[in-house]
This record gives structure tokens, sequence and C-alpha cells, in this order.
């Protein structure tokens, strides 16, 4: 699984930093990147669509393993 | 304090003839929300006419349309100002408000606010500190009110001495001078006043800072503030330090003292806060979500329909993102705080560009308060008349607490 967000929508509400610290970057606007090449490690694939839920400007995209 | 608004003609009907001054409003405007919800945009002759969509997805369209609406005037008023002043970002459109954000976005960060922590653990240690012994308090007059204007001055670089003079311009401008704009515009002049004369001072090399505050104080960063190497001009500078002082009040003095109304009368919920403290993040986006204090305005500049309302060129809208966060479409059993909600996409820091500065400085605010309170009124009730504020910033200005 892999988490993406679209920069172009981010608001900053930095909602997803705090559900899922460990899949997010902050950038010195309080903007947020995915972390790394957003790959989520096995085990945290809840917290990434916990983030997703509660970004209030849908600018967090799942892309779920193939198969 | 005097009292903001002064007799005006009930509302006949509130799909029509809506008027968020009315009394009605102001203690309980979570029915009168459902029931615009089925129009679902309501207008109003009053205000010299003005919109008000209460379903999610119309608040959002309308905040994402940036090329129909403009943040010229914010604030719906009985009597429009002709020449608001400006107060950027949150007045300003695009393409010019991206940089009137970015000079303030670098100190709001959450890792920015998470050095403030110690100071707000303190201020809220003090003021429980003065009343705990009592075994009561008005926890929005001796608790809430005190948290962010300590902090908003120590981050603006005034001394905290004045709060109580903050908090009376606030009333004025916020309140008082929605409907009386002599009172609002008196109280905004001395504001400014105040702030020039603060940054006289720093062009002497003084400062009243509070001598451990920030390096960079957000006066100084607003004095230094330029774009393509043109300074900011002086009403920019002006407005955005008057913009800061304003909604870091409040906003957050309502949405703290909201949060501990629910906790006093929800005896489930404070003690799954207690036992449950990592529930906290998730539990504030959720009194965030039921309470959300700010409603905010736009003016329609283009002539556009939205939701199949003809809305004209001169009219306002009244963005209530708390009628938002209660719209059931957008979340199941919007009514009820659900402490550990999942999906709460939640607008009340607003929605698109013009996203609240002070968002991360509002939420750790209110972790804090909360939290502080818990460790040392474990147990406490609403006890007496909680009476709201008038105006467009929804909040306890009178909530008193029993304890054990």
């Amino acid at each position: 699984m892999k988490v993406r967000v679209n920069r172009d929508i981010c608001e900053g509400h930095s909602r997803c930093k705090s559900l899922a610290p460990d899949l997010f970057d902050l950038d010195e606007f309080g903007n947020a990147t995915e972390a790394g090449d957003g790959t989520v490690p096995a085990g945290m694939e809840d917290k990434a669509r916990l983030a997703k839920a509660n970004c209030p400007e849908f600018a967090i995209e799942i892309l779920e393993d193939e198969g | 304090m005097t009292s903001a608004t002064p007799k005006r003609p009930p509302v006949k009907d509130w799909q029509t003839d809506w008027d968020h001054l009315d009394p009605r409003w102001r203690d309980n405007p979570f029915e009168i929300w459902d029931e615009m919800r089925q129009c679902p945009i309501a207008h109003t002759d009053r205000f010299q006419g003005a919109w008000l969509p209460t379903r999610y997805e119309d608040v959002k369209t309308v905040s994402y349309d940036t090329e129909h609406f403009t943040s010229r005037r914010v604030v719906i008023r009985d009597v429009m100002i002709d020449d608001p002043l400006p107060a950027p970002p949150i007045t300003s459109d695009p393409p010019r408000h991206k940089a009137d954000k970015q000079v303030l976005l670098p100190f709001f960060t959450p890792a920015e606010m998470a050095k403030l922590e110690p100071k707000a653990r303190r201020i809220c240690n003090e003021l429980i500190d003065g009343f705990i012994a009592d075994g009561r308090c008005d926890a929005a007059q001796q608790y809430a009110r005190h948290i962010p204007v300590r902090l908003i001055a120590f981050m603006l670089g005034v001394p905290v001495a004045d709060s109580d003079l903050f908090i009376r311009w606030i009333h004025e401008i916020l309140e008082v001078g929605i409907s009386n704009n002599d009172v609002g515009q008196a109280a905004t002049k001395e504001m400014r006043d105040y702030f020039r004369h603060h940054i006289a001072l720093r062009r002497e090399g003084k400062t009243e800072a509070d001598p451990d505050g920030p390096a960079e104080d957000l006066i100084t960063v607003m004095m230094n503030g330029s774009l393509n190497g043109v300074p900011f001009e002086d009403n920019h500078v002006l407005g955005t330090l008057n913009l800061l002082m304003i909604a870091g009040i409040d906003t957050t003095w309502s949405a703290i003292g909201a949060s501990l109304m629910h906790l006093g009368q929800t005896p489930a919920d404070r003690q799954r806060l207690i036992h449950e403290p990592d529930l906290m993040p998730m539990a504030i986006e959720e009194l965030l979500r039921a309470y959300a204090p700010v409603t905010m305005a736009r003016e329609i500049k283009k002539d556009v329909e939205i939701g199949g309302c003809p809305m004209k060129k001169g009219e306002m809208v009244l963005l209530s993102f708390p009628a938002a966060n209660r719209d059931p479409e957008m979340f199941p059993d919007a009514d009820k705080v659900v402490l550990d909600r999942a999906e709460n996409r939640h607008g009340a820091f607003g929605l698109g560009i013009h996203r609240c500065v002070g968002s991360n400085l509002a939420r750790m605010e209110m972790s804090i308060a909360i939290e502080e309170w818990l460790k040392r009124v474990p147990d406490f009730r609403v006890d007496g008349e909680v009476k709201w504020s008038d105006g467009t910033v929804r909040g306890p200005r009178q909530l008193p607490m029993a304890f054990g």
C-alpha cells in the first residue's frame, strides 16, 4: 500500500500528520507530503486509511497493492 | 460589558428571513440549521441581502469558488462599511492571498506550536491554582478566556498585562460592532494605534515583549515582511496584526469553553478521556466539529447560481462551518458527539485556501487546556446557566462549574 498527497489540494490542516506521523512529512509552511516514496509499512494500513478519512480537502489518495 | 445586539424584528421564517443575530440562534442554533437544511440555501432581505448554505457540500462549494466570491468582506454587519480595512490574509483573494498567508505559516506549524506547550501548561496551571480551592469557577471567564490571549500576546511580542484591553477590543469589534459600526471602528482604530506604538518601539531598538518570548515575534515578522523585494505597506502590516489578535483570542476561548461544557455535561465522555488519554487528538477534532465556533462570510463578486439559487453581485453569503459540521449527509449521527469518530472531515477551520492560519495553535491550546483541567479537576459538572456570545464567533461566555 502507498499513500500520496495531492499538493495542489493540501491546505495544511495537518490532520494526517497528527493521525499517522510516520507516513507524512510537513514542509516549512505546514503542508503535507507522503514520507519517502509513500510506502505504508506493514501494520500501518489502518493509520493510512484513517489519515485519508480525516483530510478535509480530500487530498490523500491510497494506492492498494494489486492482488 | 454592553449587550451586543439591540432589539431587532423577530425572525418570521428561517428559510426566507434568517438573522444570525437573533437570540434564538445564539442560544440554540442546531434546530434552526436542521430546519434551514431542508431549503437548503436560505436567503434573507436583512443585511442588504444575504444567503446561507447549511449543507456541507454547499459550504464547501462557496469556500472553493474564489471566482464568484471575494473575501473582501468576511463579516456580515447590520450596516456594511463601504471600504473595509484589509486584514491579510483573511481578506485577501488569489493571486495575492498566497504570499499574504505564507509569511505567517512557518510560525504556526505543529512543530513550532509544540515549543509553546510548556508555556501553555504553565498558564493553565496558574489559572487553576486561582480557583481550585473554591470548589467552583466560571470556566469561561476564569479559565478558557485567559489561555489564548496570553499565548498570542507572547507570540506577537506585546505585554500580557494588556490582555483585558485586547478582550475589550475584540468584544467591541466582533460582538457590539456587528450592529454598531461606531463602536467597532473605534476599537479597530485603538488596536491599530496600539500596534503602531509597538512597531515604533522596535524601530528605536526597544520592545515590551516577554524576554522569554520567541526570537522573532510576529510584530517583527510583519515589519520585515515583503513581496518581491517590496516591503509590506503599513496598512497591510497593521491589518495582519489586528487579525492575528482578533482571530487568536475569542475563537479558541469559545472552543475550550464549549469543550469543557460538553465534558461537564457528559460524564461518560469525561471518564473516557481520563482513562484513554491517547484519544485526545481525535476527541479534540470531534469537539471542534460539534461546537465549531467560527462563521465567516463572502461577498458575491459575480452573479452565480449555487444549488439553484440566483446569487447577485454585492449580496453576501454567510459561511456557517458550524452548520456544515452538523450536516447528517456528511456526518452520521451529526448531532451526537462521538469522541473517536473515525471519519471526520470537519470544516471548523474553514475549507480551501482560507484554512485558519492558527489551527495548529488552537488545537494545541485546546488539548493542553483540557488535559491540565482533567488532571487537576477530574470530577466536575455544569452548575448554573450557560450564556453564549453574540455575533459570528459562538462560545460560552458564562460557564459555571462545580467540582467534586
